[in-house]
């Protein structure tokens, strides 16, 4: 391993404690959303039965954890050892990210107390796509709490244990890169079955092969945007070389990207839907226009060693590709019959506080575990 | 606009076949999706509904539903659409002058509820089998001791039957099982015995099937014989009413929509004014199903990946010990 260090600081913050506050206003409405049920804090309906905490919590969530999954496809599998020092920090927003997913998900599902059946194989249906991620997820976070582990163990002195860990840790990073590869295109399969709901811009069978690609795009943007990030708020000095050697990976992916996305609503012959003028078709062009953006900066050799514009890139990448996956859960979903659907301030504040307690969690971690990288000995 | 299916259709093929590595996939993914042979269904008949929504009283009663007001000055149950308190509705249509029955411009009565799917895109994606199609009957039923509330099912569902109780802290899935409960005691469901004038016909798919295609046939303003209640004559009322045929669209709904479906529809106004939407011929769910088939039959594909990757980690991880 690398050398980690924990940073050190106070806990107490004030974004810290603004999270916190974020956090204790969001149990409140949980508190409702237990006590009398799901329509009386959300504004799902049975025409939009998922909402932002499925689009948002689980399909997004989830992409922008994938920064574990494309760091460590980019050193265990690609063999680029050099980028050792970016994995445990992306692990670790990785591991956040989808626990924090999997609870979610106890928020959102009507009868939550027979979550398990998910688990018990007299009830399995293999058929079902929800299941296969479902079950992947569940395991994913395992994966990823063991993967962790040694860092924990590290703080913990229990060096025997963590010895006898990572004897065998690569079974886990194994699976660490086989899971989120099965569920993150499975999330795209999962739409395949609205059929007709979902409007011709997105319904494709090419949804599993754009959302694994999508998860490795915001992966890699969420590794560029969370070190810049802490190295601004940690006041550390920016890892500029080797996130710009990184960024020089994403244009590859952008352009596979763009060309099977775009040609594929042009082959089905449905480009000229991309103009109507609507809503949907706005959102589409939107979603695409800030990944050609991406593209166009990220591009040029020069641009990835400015931390402005890496920085940047980073940002339109998670929001083309975040908003593609919100496309195609909420924006492209149309069940007819009138429906419509729009988050309530309630909804908004339990997913916000999601991401507070993320924050808050990795604030936490990053200064009393070894996670970031020692500078000093880098 | 309008999904045009075959291009639908297309998209989807191109991508299964892109998925799943090169090969295309088994027809519907190997499974079974024929009919039972006892399947049973209801005929609606538009043409024969005169709007009395005797059915929708019946179908509350048989069912224990509460009633259910459109608004809060609102006397009447009157239910406007489907809901977690409403198995089954009444619908019109209404065009133009509204004068004529089954005729656009015109009017015209449709009777909503599950379809009973041959290959049923809730049970395909339902996680715990919450969702399961009677190998009997054919009748597709629903487990709330399964059902962990994901509502995969109504995202699923291509005619938006599955309802939830968005008001109950311990809600459940609602929708017509065909009144399994009175089946199982040798009965047909209760919309069918009180429907007045055979407008819902109740007995099993295939009979049904004959009586569809008979109707289809028959020349409109020529007086026939039409069965009511029951089609196996006998068990039910096993009497006939003598009407007027109507001039009907020349489809019979729920032949072949999405692999189809144990409840079949005639109208004299085209089906999707009906709301009825117009449907590919295999189900959303095999479609989607065939990719997972592909990629994870008998998980081979990801064991395969798997050992190959245990395999470079490891490769990745020695100098460092
Ligand atoms: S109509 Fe919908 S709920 Fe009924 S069987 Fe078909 S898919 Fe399931
Ligand atoms: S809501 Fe219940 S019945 Fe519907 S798919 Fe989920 S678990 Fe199955
Ligand atoms: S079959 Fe039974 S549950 Fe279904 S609509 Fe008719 S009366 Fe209601």
């Amino acid at each position: 391993m690398s050398e980690a260090k924990p940073i050190g600081g106070r806990i107490f913050t004030w974004p810290f404690m603004a999270c916190l506050a974020v956090v204790l206003i969001a149990v409140y409405f949980l508190a409702q959303r237990f006590i009398y049920g799901l329509g009386a804090v959300t504004n799902m309906n049975d025409g939009y039965p998922w909402g932002i905490w499925i689009a948002y919590d689980v399909v997004i969530g989830t992409a922008l954890a994938c920064g574990g999954y494309a760091m460590a496809l980019l050193v265990y599998v690609f063999n680029r050892g050099e980028y050792h020092p970016l994995v445990r920090p992306a692990m670790m927003a990785s591991m956040f990210g989808y626990t924090l997913a999997g609870v979610s998900v106890f928020f959102d599902i009507g009868r939550y107390w027979q979550g398990y059946n998910i688990f018990l194989p007299g009830f399995a249906n293999f058929r079902s796509v929800l299941l296969e991620v479902a079950l992947c997820i569940g395991t994913y976070v395992l994966v990823l709490w063991i993967e962790f582990a040694p860092a924990i163990l590290e703080k913990l002195k229990a060096d025997r244990l963590k010895a006898r860990l990572n004897r065998i840790i690569f079974v886990f990073i194994a699976l660490g890169v086989l899971l989120p590869t099965m569920h993150q295109s499975s999330l795209g399969t999962m739409m395949l079955a609205a059929g007709y709901k979902l409007s011709p811009l997105w319904q494709t069978g090419f949804l599993p092969l754009l959302f694994l690609v999508s998860a490795l795009m915001i992966g890699y943007a969420v590794v560029i945007f969370e070190s810049t990030i802490s190295c601004v708020a940690f006041r550390r000095p920016l890892e500029t070389d080797l996130l710009g050697r990184l960024a020089g990976v994403i244009p590859w992916i952008l352009v596979i990207y763009l060309i099977i996305r775009i040609e594929d609503v042009n082959l089905r012959g449905y480009l000229p839907l991309a103009f109507s003028g609507d809503l949907r078709s706005n959102m589409f062009l939107l979603e695409n226009t800030f990944l050609g953006l991406a593209l166009l900066i990220l591009l040029y050799p020069a641009n990835r060693i400015k931390p402005r514009l890496l920085f940047l890139s980073a940002v339109f990448i998670m929001c083309g590709a975040g908003l593609y996956r919100i496309n195609t859960y909420l924006v492209g979903f149309d069940p007819g019959n009138g429906w419509q659907y729009f988050p309530s301030v309630q909804e908004i504040t339990i997913t916000f506080a999601i991401i507070a307690a993320e924050i808050m969690a990795y604030i936490w971690f990053v200064k009393k575990l070894p996670v970031l990288a020692d500078l000093k000995h880098a | 606009m309008t999904i045009r299916r075959r291009d639908f259709l297309k998209g989807i093929v191109a991508g299964t076949i892109l998925a799943s590595t090169g090969k295309p996939v088994p027809a519907a993914a190997e499974r079974d999706d024929r009919m039972p042979a006892a399947a049973v269904g209801i005929l609606y008949d538009a043409t024969l509904c005169i709007g009395c929504q005797a059915c929708m009283v019946a179908c509350k009663k048989a069912n224990d539903m509460e009633y259910e007001h459109s608004g809060p000055d609102e006397i009447w149950d009157n239910p406007r659409d489907l809901s977690s308190k409403t198995l089954n509705v009444i619908k019109k249509f209404q065009h133009g002058d509204g004068l004529t029955k089954d005729s656009d411009p015109g009017y015209a009565f449709v009777k909503r509820h599950c379809m009973h799917c041959v290959d049923p895109s809730c049970v395909s994606a339902c996680p715990v089998s919450a969702m399961t199609k009677s190998p009997v009957n054919g009748v597709v039923n629903y487990n709330k001791k399964a059902c962990i509330g994901c509502r995969y099912c109504q995202i699923a569902c291509p005619f938006n039957i599955p309802k939830f109780e968005w008001d109950s802290p311990f809600p459940t899935i609602v929708k017509c099982q065909l009144c399994s409960h009175l089946l199982a005691k040798g009965g047909i469901s209760a919309c069918c015995s009180a429907c007045p004038t055979g407008a819902s016909l109740f007995g099993p798919v295939q009979e049904l099937m004959v009586e569809a295609k008979r109707r289809l046939g028959m020349k409109p303003g020529v007086y026939y014989d039409f069965p009511v209640s029951n089609i196996a004559g006998g068990a039910g009322t096993g009497s006939f009413q003598s009407h007027k045929a109507a001039t009907y669209v020349p489809e019979l709904y729920g032949e072949d929509e999405v692999g189809g479906t144990q409840v079949l529809m005639l109208s004299g106004v085209p089906f999707d004014k009906l709301g009825l939407p117009e449907l590919p011929d295999r189900s959303y769910a095999a479609l989607s199903d065939g990719i997972q088939y592909a990629i994870y039959k008998g998980m081979v594909y990801p064991i395969v990946v798997l050992a190959g990757l245990i395999y470079m980690a490891r490769k990745q991880d020695e100098p460092k010990k």
